[in-house]
C-alpha cells in the first residue's frame, strides 16, 4: 500500500536553497518589469550619452573629458535607482500585495527573505555595470584609476547600496505602495538634478560643499575618487556608512510587515 | 487507546483593534485529521482567529496552540508544517500562475509535483498569466495550491472557494476530502453554509468574537429533533406575528420572524403543529403563499442563535 498523493511530508527546504530561489524569482521579475528598467537602465543610458552629447556642443562645462567626467557618476545613479527607487516601490507593492504575508506564512524567514532581496539587487546591479561600462568605454572612457580604482569601486558600490537600501525600505515599509511609488521616484529625480551624484560637487557652485552630506553626492565623490583617481576617498565612505546604520536601525523599528 | 492531541487548542483568546473587542474569550478544539469549519457573520473575528494560529498576530490574552507549538515564539517550527491559503492576494502582480507556485515549492523540503496540483485545480489554462489578469476564481485556486504544495499536516483556508464557479467549488471540495482521507487536517472559514454542511466533521459557530455553538452538522441542525416549517405569506404579518402564533403553538416550538412576510418555526412538525398554524393563519386573516416543512440547515440554525441571517455570501469580508 502506498501513501496517499497528499500525505503529510513537511519541511522546509536548506536556507541556502530559500535564499537562492528568492533571489531568482526576485531578479527575473525586476528584469521584466518595464518601469523597473527604465529606471535602471534607461536613465542612466540617457544621462551617460545625453551629457557627452550636450558636452561635446557646449551645453555644460566640465573639469575633463565628458566621458571620463560623467562615467563614475552615472554608475552611481544606477546603483542608487536599483537600491533605493526600484528596492522601495518592489517593496512597497509587495506589502501591499500580501505577498510579504504570504512569504510570511512559508517556511522563508525574513532573513531568508532580505537575503534573496540583496542578491536581486546585486544581480541587477552587476547587469547594470556590465551594460554601462560597455557603453562608456564605447563612448572613449579612459577610466585612469586602472585596476586599484576597479577593485575599490566594488565595495563602495556595496557600501552605497546599502545606504540606498535602507532608505528605500525605510520608505516602502512606512509609507502606503502608491506614496512609496511617488516619494522613491521623487527623491529619485531631485537627488538625480542636485544631489551631485552624476555631475561632480564642483558644479554646483557654492552649495557643492553643503551636499557632501547627501548619500547620493558621497556615492558620487567615492566612485569618482576610485575611478578616476584609484583612491579610497574616506569622507564620502564614512557618510555612506553613517546613513546606511541610521537607516538600518531606523528600518528594524518602523518596518511593517503588512 | 487515547485519542490524539488536538491539531488546533485555542484558550480563552482575546484580541482587539483599539477598543474593538474583535475576539472575545474564544476557546476551541480542531481535532486532529478533521475538516473544521468556523462559521460566522462578516465581522465576526474568524480571519482574526485565523491569523493568530498562522502566528501572525500575538494573543492579547489566552493561549494558542498549533500542532502543541506556539505560533508565534515557535513560529520557524511551525511554519514548514502549516499550509496556509489567505483570503486575497499574496502573490505579486507580475508573477506568473505556475511560476508563483513553483517558487513556493522550492522553499519547501518535500514539495508536491507542481504538475499535480496545475493539474488538480486546472491551472494549466492560466499557467503563464499575469497574477494580476487572474480571475477572482483563478486567484483562489492558486491560493489554495501554495497553500498545498509544501505537504503540510494542517490547513488553514480562509474562505476558500469565494469567487469560484459551481464546478470548481465541487472539485475544491473533492480535494479537500482527499486531503482528509490522506490524513491532513484543515480549518476553513466560511460563509457558504452548504460548505460546511457538506465538508465539516465539526463547525464552531462565532459571532461577535465568541463561540455560540459547537458541534457536527447533525447534531447542530437536529438537536432536539427539531424540524423547521417555513411559512411565507402574501401580505406582511402583523408586528405581534410570532408572539401570538408562539402562543398559539406552545412552549415547545419556537418561532422567529425571518423578514415581514416569512417565518421559520422550528419544533415537532406532527400535524396538530400543522393544524395550529394553519388556524392561527386564518383566525389572522393571513394568507399563507407556501408552507415548507423541512429539515433544519445550518443557516437556521445561525438565524436562530443570533436573530441574523448568515447573509449572502462576501468576499474579501472579515
Amino acid at each position: 500500500m502506498s501513501a496517499g498523493t497528499f500525505t503529510p511530508a513537511p519541511g522546509a527546504a536548506p536556507f541556502p536553497r530559500q535564499v537562492l530561489a528568492q533571489a531568482s524569482i526576485e531578479t527575473r521579475l525586476m528584469l521584466r518589469n518595464g518601469e523597473q528598467l527604465l529606471v535602471a537602465l534607461v536613465i542612466p543610458v540617457l544621462a551617460l550619452v545625453g551629457g557627452v552629447v550636450a558636452a561635446e556642443r557646449g551645453g555644460i562645462e566640465l573639469d575633463g573629458r565628458a566621458v571620463d567626467v560623467l562615467t563614475p557618476g552615472v554608475l552611481a545613479l544606477a546603483v542608487m535607482s536599483t537600491a533605493f527607487t526600484s528596492l522601495a516601490i518592489a517593496t512597497g507593492f509587495e506589502r501591499r500585495y500580501g505577498l510579504i504575508k504570504r512569504l510570511g506564512a512559508s517556511p522563508l524567514s525574513r532573513t531568508g527573505l532580505l537575503l534573496g532581496k540583496l542578491g536581486a539587487l546585486l544581480v541587477v546591479q552587476a547587469v547594470q555595470a556590465v551594460v554601462l561600462v560597455a557603453l562608456a568605454l564605447a563612448l572613449g572612457w579612459s577610466p585612469d584609476g586602472g585596476v586599484v580604482g576597479g577593485l575599490l569601486a566594488v565595495p563602495v558600490a556595496l557600501v552605497g547600496s546599502a545606504a540606498f537600501a535602507a532608505l528605500g525600505l525605510l520608505l516602502a515599509g512606512t509609507l502606503r505602495a502608491e506614496a512609496t511609488l511617488a516619494v522613491a521616484n521623487l527623491v529619485y529625480l531631485l537627488l538625480l538634478v542636485g544631489g551631485a551624484v552624476v555631475l561632480p560637487r564642483s558644479s554646483y557652485g557654492g552649495v557643492g560643499e553643503a551636499l557632501v552630506v547627501l548619500p547620493s553626492a558621497a556615492l558620487g565623490d567615492a566612485l569618482r575618487a576610485a575611478l578616476s583617481e584609484g583612491r579610497l576617498a574616506l569622507v564620502p565612505v564614512l557618510v555612506l556608512a553613517v546613513w546606511a546604520l541610521v537607516g538600518a536601525a531606523a528600518v528594524s523599528r518602523t518596518f511593517r510587515w503588512e | 487507546m487515547s485519542a490524539p492531541a488536538p491539531a488546533v487548542e485555542i484558550d480563552g483568546l482575546v484580541m482587539r483593534y483599539g477598543d474593538t473587542l474583535a475576539v472575545d474569550g474564544l476557546s476551541l478544539d480542531v481535532a486532529a485529521g478533521s475538516i473544521t469549519a468556523v462559521l460566522g457573520p462578516n465581522g465576526a473575528g474568524k480571519t482574526t482567529t485565523l491569523e493568530t494560529c498562522e502566528g501572525f498576530r500575538r494573543p492579547h490574552a489566552g493561549t494558542v496552540r498549533v500542532l502543541g507549538l506556539d505560533p508565534v515564539r515557535d513560529r520557524a517550527a511551525l511554519l514548514p508544517r502549516i499550509g496556509v491559503m489567505l483570503q486575497a492576494g499574496g502573490a505579486w502582480s507580475g508573477v506568473r500562475a505556475v511560476e508563483m507556485l513553483r517558487h513556493v515549492a522550492a522553499l519547501h523540503a518535500h514539495p508536491l509535483p507542481v504538475d499535480l496540483l496545475v493539474e488538480r485545480l486546472g491551472l494549466g489554462e492560466c499557467g503563464r498569466t499575469p497574477y494580476r489578469r487572474l480571475s477572482g476564481g483563478q486567484q483562489q485556486r492558486l491560493g489554495l495550491a501554495m497553500a498545498l504544495v509544501g505537504r503540510p499536516e494542517l490547513l488553514f483556508v480562509d474562505e476558500p472557494t469565494a469567487g469560484m464557479d459551481p464546478a470548481i467549488r465541487r472539485t475544491t471540495w473533492e480535494l479537500l476530502e482527499e486531503l482528509r482521507a490522506d490524513g491532513v487536517t484543515t480549518v476553513l472559514t466560511t460563509h457558504y453554509l452548504d460548505e460546511a454542511e457538506r465538508l465539516a466533521d465539526h463547525v464552531h459557530v462565532i459571532d461577535h468574537g465568541q463561540l455560540i455553538a459547537s458541534g457536527t452538522p447533525y447534531e447542530l441542525t437536529k438537536a432536539g429533533g427539531a424540524a423547521t416549517i417555513r411559512l411565507v405569506v402574501t401580505e406582511p404579518f402583523p408586528p405581534d406575528a410570532p408572539a401570538s402564533l408562539g402562543a398559539a403553538l406552545g412552549p415547545a416550538t419556537e418561532v422567529l420572524a425571518i423578514n415581514a412576510q416569512s417565518l421559520l418555526i422550528t419544533g415537532p412538525a406532527d400535524a396538530s403543529t400543522l393544524a395550529t398554524v394553519s388556524a392561527w393563519c386564518e383566525q389572522h386573516g393571513v394568507l399563507p403563499e407556501s408552507l415548507t416543512l423541512g429539515q433544519r440547515t445550518l443557516e437556521d440554525v445561525f438565524l436562530q442563535l443570533t436573530g441574523r441571517e448568515l447573509g449572502t455570501p462576501a468576499v474579501g469580508a472579515s
